[in-house]
């Protein structure tokens, strides 16, 4: 089996956003609690500098699983446009494309106001943010999503290694986008040499996914 | 060798795969004409089940209390009971892991949750009631891959039985139409108003089907009787387009070449035929077509059951690859019903009438919304 390690990793929340273990950004307390995150995620990114047109067009889902993504890839000095064959795209979550459902089923929800919207539809899978995240990086190896009760590193390193069988690399973790509230874990995973890399394991990867900010 | 033990189809063909078959032989098709349906303005072409049928073999089950189950539970539950009767497998036993395959679980619970709990639209909860039912301890899988979901859940099987202690792998691919689904395809122009013509030079679009579908694995040296086994698969992303297809089908190919790429000596020539996906829209027909001719696979027999079955979302890998299974077992390839005259990008080989075949092995292959692809390579595995 390879020697894999977590080469970078962040966390979007609907409290802060941190990278490596690091703070970067923490929402204001004074910003409405209980719907935190359509404003929170539109400040996200402006504030980590991100220029990416398509992201305007996306869910909230794939807003913040594609900006936790974009921090983990700069990271690494990976934001380019060279294809990469062979990076798989894994994402988990509870609720699927939940929150994306409910906005459309609003569209058709009575015969007088039948207006059912192809944008919004297009969201209303689970694997679309995957395939948003394998856009943005070039990423041409396996993509896949799973839908679990709640986070679990077992669950998820499982996955990453089986998929790391073939895979140089994996990028992806536990994207959820639930009732107004987000929680993003997302980590690029392979072989690397550096003594302070983290060994990846569901342990690791629990520590990380609890660490609070 | 990784092999089917026990598999099932529940489709408007029938309740069994043995029914589905003799019906696709025959030359059935589930897709019908409905106007004024689940309080749609307009009219579309699909396979839907007849629910009261459905309840009437439900109702037979034991234990079909235990919870109030959804149309989604139902139909997986009926159709991993037979696949399990047919395996002589216990469900219940710690070594069994249950694989959902869906695109949409309960989403119609979204218009009216009815009695049902919160949770309910959520699809790992569907999973859950349904590997309870059967008294399954371990925690299933969910795999929600759009319309590659369940040839993804099938690319999960090998690692399962291999490396992470599972001795059976319960494969259930299922998804239910609703007002939510045929909207929306509706609103994505992606719908023919008519039957569906896969490959066909005039296709219109796709029409959906209701389905569920289930195939038990496991691994042995030697078989009883004649069955199929899974040689190698693979998943890989466009990383193109969230709703369309690569023009240069570069995903697929990719996928097509891992399979054939995952043994020494297996060639082109040993292939009796290449399911595709098939759905009759044009751009993933096209892309299809110069997947398989950059393969150099223009002449191999394609084709397509999206005229029985319409296209069944998440059941939809699992129930081809039984069908297909049939198709090779019995030296037998399905003619593309629907289609007369084979239209796509580049040119092969679409079957339209009844093919003979004795070669070992076949190739399913699908792509769907978020640049996802996936090929299995399956072979004969006979009796000893």
């Amino acid at each position: 089996m390879k020697n894999l390690k977590i080469l970078s990793y962040s966390r979007i929340t609907d409290d802060f956003v941190s990278l490596n273990g690091d703070l970067i950004l923490r929402r204001s307390a004074s910003d409405e609690p209980n719907n935190v995150a359509r404003h929170w995620l539109s400040e996200i990114y402006s504030k980590i500098g991100m220029e990416y047109p398509k992201f305007f067009k996306m869910d909230l889902l794939c807003k913040a699983g594609t900006m936790a993504a974009e921090l983990v890839m700069r990271s690494l000095n990976m934001v380019n446009d060279e294809v990469k064959e062979n990076w798989a795209v894994l994402c988990f979550n509870a609720a699927g494309s939940l929150d994306d459902d409910r906005t459309y089923q609003q569209t058709i929800q009575t015969k007088e106001n039948f207006f059912p919207s192809p944008a919004v539809f297009v969201y209303t899978l689970a694997n679309i943010v995957s395939g948003e995240i394998a856009i943005r990086h070039h990423l041409r190896g396996e993509s896949s999503c799973f839908v679990l009760e709640d986070f679990s590193a077992p669950v998820i390193s499982r996955a990453f290694e089986d998929a790391l069988d073939t895979a140089d690399f994996g990028l992806g973790g536990w994207i959820e986008f639930d009732k107004g509230h987000c929680d993003v874990l997302i980590c690029a995973v392979g072989t690397g040499n550096q003594a302070e890399l983290t060994d990846f394991s569901a342990e690791n990867l629990n520590s990380i996914y609890q660490k609070k900010y | 060798m990784i092999c089917s033990i026990g598999d099932n189809i529940l489709s408007p063909l029938g309740f069994t795969s043995a029914e589905n078959w003799n019906a696709v032989c025959s030359g059935h098709s589930a897709l019908k004409r409905y106007s004024d349906h689940f309080d749609l303005p307009e009219p579309f072409c699909a396979s839907l089940l007849d629910w009261e049928k459905v309840e009437e073999k439900f109702a037979q089950l034991p234990n079909n209390h235990l919870e109030n189950y959804t149309r989604l539970e139902k139909i997986s539950i009926l159709s991993a009971a037979d696949a399990f009767q047919k395996a002589g497998i216990n469900p219940a036993a710690e070594d069994v892991l249950f694989v959902l395959s869906t695109t949409k679980g309960n989403v119609e619970l979204l218009q009216d949750l009815h009695d049902y709990e919160p949770s309910r639209p959520y699809l790992w909860r569907s999973a859950q009631l349904i590997s309870r039912y059967f008294g399954n301890a371990n925690e299933p899988i969910v795999v929600s891959n759009a319309c590659i979901s369940g040839c993804a859940a099938l690319h999960l099987v090998k690692p399962l039985l291999q490396k992470h202690g599972f001795r059976y792998v319960a494969v259930i691919g299922a998804d239910v139409l609703s007002k939510f689904i045929i909207s929306g395809f509706q609103s994505f122009k992606a719908l023919s108003p008519d039957f569906c013509r896969p490959f066909d030079a005039d296709r219109t679009g796709l029409n959906l089907g209701e389905a569920a579908a289930t195939i038990i694995f496991t691994e042995m040296a030697e078989t009883k009787r004649n069955t199929i086994g899974i040689v190698a698969s693979a998943l890989c992303n466009d990383a193109n387009h969230i709703s369309a297809p690569s023009r240069t089908a570069e995903g697929l190919l990719k996928t097509l070449r891992s399979v054939m790429a995952a043994e020494k000596n297996l060639s082109a020539s040993d292939i009796a035929f290449v399911n595709a996906h098939g759905t009759a829209t044009r751009y993933n027909d096209d892309m299809e077509s110069v997947a398989l001719d950059r393969m150099g696979w223009n002449k191999l027999t394609v084709n397509s059951l999206k005229g029985y079955f319409g296209h069944t979302l998440g059941a939809a890998g699992v129930l081809e690859t039984v069908i297909s299974s049939h198709e090779l077992l019995n030296g037998q390839i399905l003619p593309t019903i629907g289609t007369q005259n084979p239209g796509t990008a580049a040119e092969i080989h679409v079957a339209l009438q009844p093919e003979k075949t004795d070669k070992p092995l076949f190739v399913k292959m699908i792509s769907g919304f978020g640049g996802s692809n996936a090929a299995v390579l399956f072979t004969k595995f006979l009796a000893v």
